[in-house]
């Protein structure tokens, strides 16, 4: 028996293919619920319109996304910088932790988008309140994901290294940090992501470029389609860094869980 | 040709001197062995049997020099355990198998922490490799093997710097019972060709009895000896010998002391 197939089944089943084919399934809909409803442009664009938008801007939307990449990898590198000693300096003692994380957690319940003006005040209109906001936001996944990767480490493998006579520096090398690196990386994802929201946050109030602004102007004007094509540019900005680590992630721990490709298992 | 199992004129190697050890916890302290004292002889195979949480690990983590004595001492050839001694090799209850190291590197380990030759340290991994048949699986990872290979591997990293003493807690506790008695068999041949002094804690009565040459039953928690046991059997021992007369009535001396505390740790 044969069975037809709309696509070859190696191209539906490979890694790029199904986020593809999903965008595309996305944007039938989207154009069949605009038709089928009657929605009109002023509330939700045709997506034509913002592939159109798209084409016609690019020159703009690319020189101001950017600023908006730069503010972005900025703060994204600075929470990387931060982050992990931070976490490290938490995980390693008691009294840092107590003294430290509370605190963390009291700054993060605070809206960045609250204090966000007052970076202006401070900083000025340049790029610098940008990279304070992005890494505001991207700080804290990371700490948090450290401190639960060097905290999780078994107690057998710690009487291991110690029943080996490891030094500090050894335990730290050869067990502490492989074992965290997995729960590093899932943090270093978030955390990527969110880098982008925050230098978005940061163009929104005081701009004169990047995404964020653009997204300002369009709002005032009520430019829909060009809105959409600046959101679009934003969130390929986040997956493009967010498969940057990827990447990096793999080559630095595949012997982890999630990279066994085909899994199987040998018996004695 | 092993020394006699019961030989007693054998010099004592590791010495319980009222040791004895009580956690620390949030609801205050909780007693877990009674002051111990007794010896295991240079080269000698003790096993240890109790219910579960009569604190046989515990006294296998004092013998390692990972946890500290609340009261008494333990002497390591003369010498008064303070931390983990040289000479030492453990395998725990889960392998604790490096995921991120093949199993040629997990096994290396040891010898990397310990700074110690690498050149004869491969060539002795190579060796043990082949000698609990995991040739051809050097370069697996841990996630590649199955439990069985994996605490033969984890066997193999305690073995590897060649130490006089081995301690093992429940190593095969995770295994079939095919697996298991095959294990016996190779850990009874390790043992009588590197002379080694060995603590096993088990919770099975017949490999307690098939590789040992004493097995000293624990009371429940806190833990304090119930009996200690020669095993008069010869060497090498067959499984066959477990369907012995001997074997039988000894292992029924044993199971009667779990039987009285009314608990069987299985
Ligand atoms: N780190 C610990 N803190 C507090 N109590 C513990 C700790 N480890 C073990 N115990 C207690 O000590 C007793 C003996 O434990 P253990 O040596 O693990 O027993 P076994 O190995 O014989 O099952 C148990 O009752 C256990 O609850
Ligand atoms: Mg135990």
């Amino acid at each position: 028996m044969s069975t037809v197939h709309l696509w070859p089944r190696r191209v539906v089943e490979s890694q790029l293919a199904r986020p593809l084919i999903l965008i595309v399934l996305i944007f039938v809909l989207w154009d069949l619920v605009i038709r089928v409803f009657k929605i009109p442009p002023y509330l939700i664009p045709a997506p034509w319109d913002v592939a159109r938008m798209l084409v016609a801007e690019w020159p703009r939307l690319w020189r101001e996304s950017l600023f908006t990449g730069y503010a972005t990898l900025g703060g994204f590198g600075l929470s990387i910088l931060f982050g992990i000693p931070i976490a490290m300096l938490i995980a390693y003692s008691r009294l840092v932790e107590s003294y430290v994380y509370p605190l963390l957690v009291f700054s993060q319940s605070v809206p960045k988008i609250a204090i966000a003006p007052l970076f202006v005040v401070w900083f000025g209109f340049g790029i610098f309140p940008k990279v304070i906001s992005a890494f505001l936001l991207g700080f804290f996944p990371v700490v948090v994901a450290t401190v639960m990767g060097f905290k999780s480490m078994e107690t057998e493998m710690i009487d291991l290294a110690r029943s080996m006579r490891a030094s500090r520096l050894q335990m730290f090398l050869k067990f502490s940090l492989p074992q965290a690196l997995p729960s590093i990386f899932s943090g270093l994802k978030v955390s990527a992501t969110l880098a982008v929201v925050g230098a978005v946050v940061g163009e929104f109030v005081g701009s004169n470029s990047g995404i964020g602004y653009v997204l300002q102007i369009a709002n005032g004007n009520f430019d829909l389609p060009l809105m959409f094509a600046a959101l679009f540019v934003l969130s390929m900005m986040g997956v493009i860094l967010f498969a940057i680590v990827d990447v990096v992630e793999k080559m630095m721990i595949p012997w982890h869980q999630s990279r066994r490709a085909d899994v199987m298992t040998v018996t004695a | 040709m092993h020394m006699d199992p019961g030989d007693a004129t054998r010099p004592a190697l590791i010495r319980m001197l009222g040791v004895a050890k009580s956690y620390r916890t949030a609801e205050g302290e909780v007693e877990s062995l009674q002051p111990l004292e007794f010896d295991i002889r240079e080269g000698e195979f003790l096993s240890i049997v109790g219910p579960s949480g009569c604190g046989k690990s515990t006294l296998l983590k004092l013998v390692g020099g990972l946890l500290p004595a609340t009261r008494g001492s333990i002497e390591i050839a003369g010498k008064r355990v303070e931390g983990p001694a040289g000479s030492i090799g453990i395998v725990f209850q889960n392998h604790v198998l490096l995921a991120w190291r093949t199993v040629l590197e997990n096994i290396m380990l040891q010898i990397e922490v310990r700074k110690l030759p690498h050149g004869r340290g491969i060539e002795h991994a190579r060796e043990l490799v082949e000698m609990v048949g995991l040739k051809g699986f050097e370069n697996k990872y841990p996630w590649q093997l199955s439990g069985g290979m994996q605490q033969r591997a984890s066997i193999c990293r305690a073995l590897v710097h060649d130490p006089a003493i081995l301690l093992m807690d429940e190593p095969f506790g995770a295994l079939d019972a095919m697996t298991r008695e095959k294990m016996n068999l190779e850990l009874q041949r390790i043992w009588s060709a590197a002379k080694k002094t060995v603590l096993l804690i088990t919770h099975s009565i017949p490999e307690a009895i098939f590789l040992s040459d004493r097995v000293l039953v624990m009371s429940e928690r806190p833990g304090s000896i119930a009996g200690i046991y020669d095993v008069p059997l010869p060497r090498p021992r067959t499984l066959a010998m477990m369907g012995g007369v001997e074997f039988g009535a000894l292992a029924q001396t044993i199971r009667a002391h779990f039987y009285a505390q009314g608990s069987l740790d299985a």
